[in-house]
């Protein structure tokens, strides 16, 4: 037999991530329950993929499998245990015993408004949600997000108008829905911090001087006559060009 | 392995024992580089392991507008298919939805078109934009890195263009380029007014880094969300506006009057029925492939990136460059198996983490170009033989992460690359104390559907925005410069449908007159196959399941 090319080798250890996991050769086992029925998946899975184990092909509660979207938010309890927990399905490895449910996404309503308009302090935070004021200070929304962010206090910071806070402890937010299904107060938290993020983006911070220079300039014609002549460069001169510039590079 | 294995801080025991190899070569490597390859030693390394240039694994077009032309195998497949729709099975003449402009899927490009379109007088309640999944399950989101502009004083648009241009290897079209660099700056202005927050310096100016292939520090970073950041600020405005919209609702064919791009069939995912657009203009904005798992590498896309707007976009007629060019990303994770495949960002090498093999030497400078060290980790692995075999059978190399402290300071990981130490941490490992494993993933098409700087293409009433075109990177694209071309095209896209409908252009006939004729072109290039396109959406269901699966219901 030929021996296998490098190419070969790569696509064979990859295939199960590639194509689905056979389940031959696995020794670690557990089960999990899904819609109330038990299957036994490989241990060394993420529940998304545990899933696909199980059979399922996924038309929704699956978007960037990364961690960044928010699309496989999933609740879970384990036997005998009174805790339900809230997790992302492609970032949670399986555990023996968990029941799980999937929320593609949670009904909330976000508020309209035309962020030019706004003036800059906590009142709109609480014009658009005023719900924000309702917080009873439980916490849940804190212990429910898989980001692990502080989401009482931004609340709490919303209500005090301190943007800052706010941008600070939100801004890993993947707005999942995870806290606001828990909330007693019905908070649609992620919304309330998408405004706020907003608002201090614009509102709240200096004009970036360099970028507005830089944009007149160009609108200015400052560039057009030197990329006529770049532009009007022969392959060789370009290349030159190209390898003189490189040569001038900032690296850290 | 029949013993039950011992976990260190996430790693076996024998994984371990090369993480001490390491750390003892760490200090001596602090601040030190190995020196860049040649232009020879690239070339080398690049025929010999980059899944572009090493044979096999790729054939030529047989029909079509690029007929002749070659692409991964699993891209022809996918051109060399017939239609999901029997020819007699739609009735047309019910319209579901009647727009003046579609767009066609909803990342930064698709979002950022739909909000220019709107701004340029179009009636908010003539455009649509459709989703596969949810608006925002898209490669955008996921984008960690930056957004490149020259707008520091020592850069210029026109740097930003040669830094481009070399980085293609001189394949980009020029004029498409210059309508990337020079619409920089004013994206990023774009951005930041809608209220989008980049990283500031103390000053507040904006703090910029360096990228591979880059001359000058030019990537502008949100932490490491930048493309959560860019994306959830324009969905919001989106929101804001009540543009239409609809979500789990892919197209999966485009119509025609024969030649014009005249509507298209959506797909209900919940319930299985098909809807009927008609449309004076269509964007595809439908992203990249890494799903079709090119050479069977792993990938960073997100679940919907399948090249479906590629296919039915060839089926009309559109025209497709340099799709014989993947990208592969150098530092995908390959332990431990929840997260292979998934992007450690170029952003950790620039900010000091090197590339080291499992005897703990430095073998490859590390900000090559990507193509060249991904090329340098595949055969130090697979060649040299100086990588470390996981437990599930993957190869890979360290990135030693813990360098990032020792040259940026204590607690900069954790303040730079929330996400990363976030996602390692869920696994039960520290970045910032121990390296991390990587290969290889494939991570973008650099080619697609060719354009003009207005998103045009060669078929009347069709537009491209984003990873799906192909032109402004060329055979190469170069770090940050791909959330840019998508927000710069998209915005480019959505003015020039406005002023295409502003301009009272009527609504064509909608027909398959395309697939008809793209049909026949499959028999007549005698092809004989079952396979059916596009694809929606990969399959990894287990094959136990699978083997008992039946379709009764
Ligand atoms: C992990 C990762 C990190 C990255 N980091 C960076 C970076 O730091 N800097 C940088 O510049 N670039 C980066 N990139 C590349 C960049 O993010 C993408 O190329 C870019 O965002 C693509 O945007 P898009 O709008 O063209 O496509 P996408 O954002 O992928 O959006 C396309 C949308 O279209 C939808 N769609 C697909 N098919 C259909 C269909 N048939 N019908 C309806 N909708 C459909 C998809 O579901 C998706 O929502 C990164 C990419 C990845 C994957
Ligand atoms: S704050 Fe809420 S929406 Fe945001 S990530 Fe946490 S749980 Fe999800
Ligand atoms: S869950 Fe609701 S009520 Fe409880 S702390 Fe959070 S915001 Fe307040
Ligand atoms: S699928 Fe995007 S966070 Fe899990």
């Amino acid at each position: 037999m030929e021996e296998k090319s490098v190419l070969e080798k790569i696509a064979e250890a990859n295939r199960p991530v590639t194509t689905g996991i056979d389940g031959r050769g696995i020794e670690n086992w557990v089960t999990i329950y899904i819609m109330g029925r038990a299957y036994k998946v490989p241990a060394d899975l993420t529940i998304m993929q545990a899933m696909e184990f199980a059979g399922y092909r996924f038309i929704r509660s699956c978007g960037c499998r990364a961690g960044f979207c928010g699309a496989c938010a999933t609740i879970y309890r384990k036997e005998g245990d009174y805790k339900l927990k809230g997790v992302l399905a492609c970032q949670t490895r399986v555990e023996d015993g968990m029941y799980l449910v999937q929320i593609p996404f949670a009904p909330a309503e976000k508020a309209t408004y035309d962020i030019d308009k706004e003036s800059y302090n906590g009142a709109a935070l609480l014009k658009y949600y005023p719900e924000i004021a309702r917080c009873v200070s439980c916490n849940t929304c804190t212990k429910a997000c898989p980001q692990d962010l502080k989401v009482m206090e931004y609340i709490n910071a919303a209500v005090r108008g301190d943007f800052e806070t706010v941008v600070e402890e939100s801004f890993d937010c993947i707005q999942c829905g995870l806290c606001a299904i828990r909330c007693p107060a019905e908070i649609v938290h992620y919304n309330l911090a998408q405004l706020a993020r907003r608002m201090y983006g614009k509102y709240g911070l200096v004009e970036e001087k360099n970028v507005k220079k830089r944009v007149e300039e160009i609108e200015g014609g400052k560039y057009e006559k030197e990329f006529k002549k770049v532009m009007g460069l022969s392959p060789d001169e370009l290349k030159e060009v190209y390898v003189d510039q490189q040569k001038t590079r900032e690296v850290y | 392995m029949g013993k039950e294995m011992k976990y260190i801080r996430g790693y076996p025991e024998y994984m371990r024992e090369s993480i001490a190899l390491v750390e003892k070569t760490r200090e001596k490597r602090a601040g030190k580089l190995p020196p860049q390859m040649t232009m020879d030693g690239r070339e080398e390394v690049l025929n010999l392991c980059h899944p572009d240039y090493a044979p096999g694994g790729k054939r030529a077009i047989s029909i079509g507008p690029n007929e002749g032309d070659i692409a991964p195998n699993e891209v022809v497949d996918l051109l060399e298919a017939w239609s999901l729709i029997g020819m007699d099975e739609l009735d047309l003449d019910n319209i579901d939805y009647d727009t003046d402009i579609l767009i066609i899927g909803g990342g930064l490009a698709g979002t950022s078109a739909a909000l220019l379109a709107d701004d340029s007088g179009v009636a908010t309640d003539r455009i649509l934009l459709t989703n596969k999944l949810r608006h925002g399950d898209a490669n955008s989101i996921m984008a960690q890195g930056g957004t490149q502009a020259a707008d520091r004083p020592n850069d210029s648009p026109i740097i930003h263009y040669i830094d481009t241009l070399g980085g293609g290897h001189f394949t980009n079209k020029p004029d498409v380029v210059k309508a990337l660099v020079e619409d920089a700056p004013k994206v990023i202005k774009w951005l930041s007014e809608l209220g989008a927050i980049f990283d500031r310096d103390e000053g507040g100016n904006f703090t910029e880094l360096s990228g591979g292939g880059a001359a000058r520090k030019r990537m502008h970073a949100c932490e490491d969300y930048t493309g959560l950041e860019e994306l959830r600020v324009l969905r919001d405005e989106f929101r804001n506006r009540k543009i239409p919209f609809l979500e789990y609702s892919p197209v999966i064919e485009l119509l025609t009057d024969g030649d014009r791009v005249t509507g298209a069939v959506l797909f209900n995912l919940e319930t299985g029925e098909y809807k009927i657009v008609r449309a004076k203009a269509v964007i595809l904005a439908t992203g990249g492939l890494g799903r079709l798992h090119v050479r069977g590498f792993p990938t960073t896309n997100h679940y919907g990136a399948s090249a479906d707007g590629l296919v039915i976009a060839y089926r009309a007629g559109a025209k497709l460059r340099d799709m014989d060019s993947m990208q592969y990303h150098p530092t995908g994770a390959a332990y431990p198996q929840q997260i292979i495949g998934l992007l450690l960002t170029e952003k950790l090498r620039t900010s000091g983490a090197q590339v080291i093999n499992g005897k703990g030497e430095a073998f490859v400078f590390p900000l090559e170009p990507r193509d060249v060290e991904a090329s340098a980790i595949i055969r130090e692995c697979y060649i040299r033989d100086n990588g470390i075999t996981t437990p599930t059978g993957m190869r890979g190399v360290w990135l030693d992460t813990p360098l990032i402290e020792i040259v940026k300071g204590e607690g900069y990981a954790q303040s730079a690359f929330p996400a990363m130490v976030r996602m390692f941490k869920r696994f039960g490992i520290d970045m910032t104390e121990d390296p991390v494993l990587i290969f290889p993933t494939l991570h973008y098409q650099n080619g697609g559907v060719e354009t003009d700087p207005w998103g045009r293409t060669n078929l009347k009433g069709l537009w491209v925005a984003g990873e799906i075109s192909g032109g402004v990177h060329g055979k190469n694209r170069l770090m940050g410069n791909s959330t840019l071309d998508c927000v710069v095209f998209g915005r480019r896209a959505g003015t020039s449908t406005a002023e295409y409908i502003n301009s009272g252009e009527p609504a064509g006939k909608m027909t398959l007159e395309h697939v008809k004729r793209y049909n026949k072109m499959l028999k007549g290039a005698r092809i004989k196959t079952d396979r059916k396109s596009p694809m929606i959406l990969p399959d990894y269901r287990g094959k136990m399941a699978l083997a008992r699966m039946i379709d009764v219901f």
